[in-house]
């Protein structure tokens, strides 16, 4: 186990810094002018920023609301009983149920479990694994059946909700056993 | 959403007025709108460095190398269709600019490789098992780093932003896989072609 998590470990430390030197590597050497094609990106990184500040507004002035009112510690009462022998703060219940349907969505609760509850809490954490490991599946469902006409979906449904359901437990998982 | 999003505030107004605590709700609301602003304004280097670096990588054809780098295993997902049919391609494609986290660059591809399976398809309102098994693997992720998450991070003060990134991988391998073992086994249970010979019984 410890093995596996130094290698987890050496991912995550390795990952970005070996992106970041390796693309544009690979395209000098084939020949792509990495400077200006870098500034045009991240122009577009300026608009994205721009376009999600509405979704963040609305989801953590709601979230913000539902807490500030007392209303979040009352439905983490509740569901203590079930959710601590798990291992799951109550707190990161909302961005599961959120998940499957809204990606915006997500980024704001999760963004609303940093900032409440600290970036390194174990809620925070599982968020961030679960945000980063599955998808919007309804979205990528109705987009890609919706532009075919498809409208017998068959096993899509139930097989993408496994897909999700694995990964948030694993996500629970793999947080509790790195992070502690 | 829009019911999830009403709900929020509806349900945090009536535990407002249980407790007698209105002044909670109103603050809470403020400071929630406040503290996205201040969010926003930290994710806009990370994520402008990210896409800048994204685009390099698409203008380097890192896309095409991956999606030939997976061709093989392309063709052991995906045996009824042609190896050297465009569905192939457009998929492999997909999925590459996926690994990448070129978001805006797969889904025009993905719409692309669900249109050429549809010419295998012989019932046209009806998913193929291509489909699905296409579909459950866009849907369960496959990015390698999980970019936004780690700006998110590194925007609320992380003392490690990246530190979730081996732990993403992880556990997005097990979504993948369970979720490729599930339309697997789902599409032997019930196969398309006994499905819609049933349907023709049933609509007579």
């Amino acid at each position: 186990m410890s093995a596996l998590i130094s290698i987890l470990e050496v991912i995550s430390t390795w990952a970005i810094p070996l992106f970041l030197v390796g693309v544009p590597a690979y395209a000098l050497a084939r020949g792509v002018k990495v400077y200006p094609v870098f500034v045009e990106g991240a122009k577009e990184g300026l608009q994205v920023a721009i376009r999600i500040v509405p979704y963040l507004v609305a989801i953590l002035a709601a979230v913000g609301a539902f807490r500030g009112a007392g209303a979040m510690d009352r439905l983490a009462a509740w569901l203590q009983p079930i959710t601590e022998p798990l291992g799951i703060p109550a707190s990161v219940l909302p961005l599961f149920l959120v998940r499957p349907l809204s990606g915006s969505g997500t980024t704001g609760l999760l963004a609303d479990l940093i900032e409440s509850e600290g970036p390194d809490s174990v809620a925070s954490l599982i968020g961030a694994v679960v945000h980063g490991s599955t998808e919007t599946t309804f979205y990528v469902l109705a987009v890609y059946f919706g532009a075919i006409g498809v409208s017998r979906y068959r096993h899509a449904i139930p097989a993408a909700l496994m897909a999700e359901g694995a990964g948030i437990v694993a996500s629970i998982a793999v947080v509790r056993l790195v992070f502690g | 959403m829009s019911i999830l999003w009403f709900l929020l505030l509806a349900l945090g107004l009536v535990a407002a007025a249980i407790d007698g605590n209105l002044s909670g709700f109103t603050s809470g609301a403020l400071d929630g709108a406040a503290a996205a602003i201040r969010l926003a304004i930290g994710l806009v280097g990370m994520l402008a460095l990210w896409l800048g670096l994204l685009r390099v990588a698409e203008e380097a054809g890192l896309t095409k190398a991956l999606a030939r780098a997976i061709r093989p295993l392309m063709r052991r997902l995906f045996p009824e269709v042609p190896a050297d049919h465009p569905a192939m391609t457009a998929m492999a494609l997909n999925l590459g600019a996926n690994v990448l986290g070129l978001g805006n660059a797969a889904t025009p591809l993905g719409l692309k490789a669900m249109d050429e399976l549809q010419t295998l398809n012989p019932r046209r309102d009806t998913a193929t098992d291509a489909m699905v098994l296409f579909l459950v693997i866009n849907a369960s992720s496959v990015q390698l780093i999980p970019a936004t998450v780690v700006a998110l991070r590194a925007a609320g003060g992380a003392q490690e932003p990246a530190s979730i990134v081996g732990p993403t991988l992880l556990a997005t391998a097990v979504s993948t896989a369970v979720g490729i073992a599930t339309a697997k086994l789902l599409a032997r249970l019930r196969p398309a072609e006994e499905a819609s010979v049933r349907l023709e019984i049933e609509g007579g």
